[in-house]
């Protein structure tokens, strides 16, 4: 019935809308997920808007407000709603422009870790034969380290810094795209309308990039989600270890590593970048979530 | 009195673009002993409305029913877990697809040992024999030896022999064969029909075969159900329906069989049918 | 007569490689099949799963080499092991598949669907190409304004006459159909049936009719070849493979299919309550 419905539409592009409408019907039957995608939009909107929202800059020393605790507690300050750290710098502000960074480098390893994993990972399960033994073994070496400290060694080859953090982290997650992109290349490749590509003369880049890829999207863009939100932590992680972005930057695990000593004493200033970390994760692993009850077919109640 | 008796049958599925009615208003009686055979079309819901019957279908189905009774018995208003008593023992079905109904992880004489078990009550020595008579019922040869093999190891008519040993394993009243043939050749369908009726026959049983195989319909039933659009079209013994159909449905369906082709072009259904009515109640 | 596809003695071996369980074993899934094809004509090729009817489909359409053998297209010997299978050839075999929901890729509108075979092989220019693939879209008795919407929002027999006019966007002489009506109802395979007759008579096609079922190859086929385990049992005239089966095992594909006549019916009620 649904067919005849859409068969009789009359609108320009009926499918797409169609599609769309069903993606968000799905999307919408989990709450959490909108929740999670109303917080990335909000801090989207924030990195996008920082210098407009933040109080003052983020790397302003106050010298004469060191360590203020937050507005609510006593001695808190009206112009430092979220207090100072120990140099005296806006809490708020640096949260702020922290999104920023965090955003940034979800946005750079995920893309670069998928473009190379993707390229890879079709290849490889396009091909098969030794071009896919030599992929998959380098891939499986990869695979057994663990994430962080071959992130931390890779660092410490290219030296320390965001950039090169974001380099490391995107190689650490790329078997995962590679290992995803090579099982749905496997599976759609014997599929008739693959043949029938072939058949009308199809060469081998406009199969493997052009009929099959776009078919082992729905896989590949929840994976996506849900490593961006492990590379903001890993390179908080990183950043917690000295060996991401470096200080005065403010970047949220940079600045956890700052606060060390004041654990126990002042506790606005661990506590603070801590809880941003913790909420933009959660927010995005949500919004995967979402994504794959909305976009895995296996996962689809009729 | 009849075994299982449907009246006014309607199941609704709950979709991404509104409700979708299955089945729409249907009908039918099932006596002991009789070979009644649903046929359709995709989407005339003949699988859902038995599915519905037995209470298979997934929570977003709803199902109503003025009346859905086997051997007198309410099935609709009865708690789930005496639904499930009857349902494996009393009534049994078979499915399209015979080597995907059977769990690749466990060998084919565990799971019909297990029916026993659940349903009978048999003690392990007891299990044993009855599997390996059942296994010689259906036809399978070293009943003993293929008790041990996994369903990856046996043909598609081997692993359907298999899904109706299970199906009458605990004699049941009623066999709901779903497309039972489908997925096999015709040489092995043939075999898997003979064997079917001949079950029949001799347990006594009342059969509903599920099919969009006129061909399967014709060498099998005592009465037809047609269906289409989750609507019953017509109702009538076989000869009645092939000899003489009354439903325009009915005949344009046979019309369109190759094998009675007369010249050089087939009627199709919709040059001998317009379904408006039907249609127009389904929107 | 021209003879459009000739096939001499195809041998297709599949090499099963060994685990260090099992021996490496070599499955003969064609073994030396000839037959012949004259142009206009069709030839079925029936048998049941794993009897190599489809395996020899693909070796046909140029997709799958033979092991070994003789192809023939319009007398020209076409290998594509040594790989000499050049763009006209690719143009002369097109093929239809079994099941229309696998055979259009979900991604792409009806329109690219059907340009993309011209995209590939030919420089037509855009508007002529879009204007060959509304022809043909016509020709299927489809409508032009699904030229832009996706296989998805098609039932079964829309989506098979759809991959019927792709197939003919090259001009091709040789179509092979493989079970091209099994997965739809009856009602739509009579129809597509006919489209295909139509298009036979208006392009001069040659078909091969890959099919299981004896009823439909009766009514489309001019010449039949039954397959069993790989070997052609039986090749000969429509007429006389059905009036006169010489070998077993067409006489027994016969006697197991279902008859659909009054008469059959009414015999085996006879014989029912008789017993």
């Amino acid at each position: 019935m649904s067919q005849a419905a859409a068969t009789s539409a009359v609108s320009t592009d009926p499918s797409r809308r169609a599609r769309l409408a069903e993606f968000w019907y799905y999307f919408s039957e989990n709450r959490g997920a909108v929740i999670g995608l109303v917080f990335f939009i909000f801090l989207v909107l924030l990195a996008i808007f920082a210098p407009l929202i933040a109080p003052h800059d983020p790397t302003q020393q106050y010298r004469d407000a060191v360590l203020v605790p937050p507005v609510w507690q006593e001695g808190g300050r009206a112009d430092f709603l979220l207090g100072t750290d120990a140099v005296g710098r806006d809490m708020l502000s640096r949260l702020v422009y922290g999104t920023q960074f965090s955003l940034f480098v979800g946005v750079i390893v995920t893309a670069l870790s998928l473009v190379v994993g993707v390229v890879f990972g079709v290849i490889a399960g396009y091909f098969r034969g030794w071009v896919d033994t030599a992929i998959m073994r380098v891939m499986d070496i990869i695979l057994a380290f663990p994430s962080l400290l071959l992130a931390l060694v890779l660092v410490a080859i290219l030296g320390p810094g965001l950039v090169n953090a974001m380099i490391a982290i995107s190689l650490v997650y790329q078997p995962h795209f590679v290992r995803l992109a090579r099982a749905a290349v496997m599976s759609e490749k014997t599929r008739d309308y693959v043949v029938a590509a072939k058949v009308a003369g199809a060469g081998h880049t406009r199969l493997m990039f052009k009929t099959i890829l776009p078919n082992c999207m729905a896989p590949l863009i929840v994976q996506a989600t849900l490593s961006f939100s492990s590379a903001i932590l890993d390179a908080a992680a990183l950043g917690f270890l000295g060996m991401g972005a470096q200080p005065p930057t403010p970047e949220w695990g940079t600045m956890l590593a700052e606060a060390r000593e004041f654990i126990q004493s002042k506790w606005w200033v661990v506590t603070l970048p801590g809880v941003a970390i913790l909420i933009t994760v959660l927010a995005i692993n949500l919004m995967g979530d979402g994504l794959r009850d909305a976009l895995d077919p296996k996962l689809k109640r009729s | 009195m009849a075994l299982l008796e449907i009246e006014n049958l309607v199941v609704e599925f709950e979709t991404a673009s509104g409700p979708f009615r299955a089945v729409n208003g249907v009908s039918m009686k099932v006596h002991e002993g009789e070979v009644l055979a649903i046929v359709g079309e995709s989407g005339s819901g003949k699988s859902v409305s038995m599915l519905a019957a037995m209470g298979l279908l997934p929570w977003t189905a709803k199902v109503t029913a003025d009346k859905l009774t086997f051997n007198g018995r309410d099935l609709l208003g009865m708690p789930a877990n005496e639904r499930r008593k009857i349902i494996g023992k009393d009534i049994a079905m078979i499915f399209q697809e015979p080597v995907a109904s059977l769990n690749p992880c466990f060998t084919v004489g565990f799971q019909i040992e297990e029916v026993l078990r659940v349903h009978m009550g048999l003690d392990k020595a007891a299990r044993r024999k009855r599997a390996i008579e059942l296994f010689q019922a259906v036809g399978i040869p070293d009943p003993a030896e293929r008790l041990n093999s996994y369903p990856h190891q046996m043909s598609g008519g081997q692993c359907q022999r298999v899904m109706i040993a299970i199906a009458i394993a605990c004699n049941p009243k009623l066999l709901i064969a779903d497309e039972p043939t489908t997925a096999l050749d015709v040489t092995i369908q043939k075999q898997i029909l003979d064997l079917l009726m001949k079950l029949q026959a001799d347990h006594g049983m009342g059969l509903i075969m599920i099919t969009h195989n006129m061909g399967v319909v014709a060498e099998t039933a005592d009465r037809v159900v047609v269906q289409y659009k989750g609507r019953k079209m017509e109702e009538a013994d076989v000869l009645t329906l092939f000899a003489n159909p009354k439903s325009n449905y009915t005949r344009a369906l046979l019309a369109a069989l190759p094998d009675n082709a007369t010249g050089d072009r087939l009627p199709t259904i919709s040059e001998l049918f317009v379904d408006d009515q039907v249609e127009g109640a389904a929107r | 007569m021209s003879v459009i596809l000739e096939a001499r003695n195809i041998v297709r071996d599949y090499h099963v490689p060994g685990s260090f369980l099992k021996k490496a074993k070599t499955v003969h899934a064609v073994k030396g099949v000839s037959f012949q094809v004259e142009k206009g004509k069709t030839l079925a090729i029936v048998g049941e799963s794993g009897c190599g009817k489809s395996t020899l489909g693909r070796i046909l359409t140029l997709i799958d080499p033979a092991t070994s053998g003789e192809l023939l297209i319009e007398g020209k010997t076409v290998d594509i092991a040594k790989g000499d299978l050049t763009p006209e050839m690719r143009r002369k075999v097109q093929i239809v598949f079994q099941n229309p929901y696998g055979s259009l890729n979900p991604r792409q509108k009806i329109g690219d669907i059907l340009t993309e075979p011209l995209v590939i092989n030919t420089k037509t220019p855009a508007d002529e190409r879009r204007d060959r693939a509304m022809t043909l879209l016509k020709k299927v008795g489809l409508e032009e304004k699904h030229y832009n919407r996706y296989p998805h929002m098609f039932s079964g027999g829309q989506r098979q006459r759809i991959a019927i006019a792709r197939a003919l966007m090259l001009n091709p002489k040789l179509l092979v159909l493989d079970e091209p009506v099994s997965a739809l109802d009856l009602s739509v395979q009579a129809q597509v049936l006919n489209l295909l007759a139509d298009l036979q008579d208006e392009f001069q096609l040659t078909y091969v009719f890959i099919s299981h079922d004896l009823s439909v190859v009766r009514y489309i086929a001019d010449e039949v070849m039954v397959m069993y385990f790989g070997e052609a049992v039986e090749y000969g005239s429509r007429d006389e493979v059905f009036a006169d089966p010489k070998h077993s095992y067409t006489k027994t594909l016969f006697a197991a299919t279902p008859r659909a006549d009054v008469e059959s019916i009414r015999a085996r009620l006879a014989r029912k309550k008789a017993a």
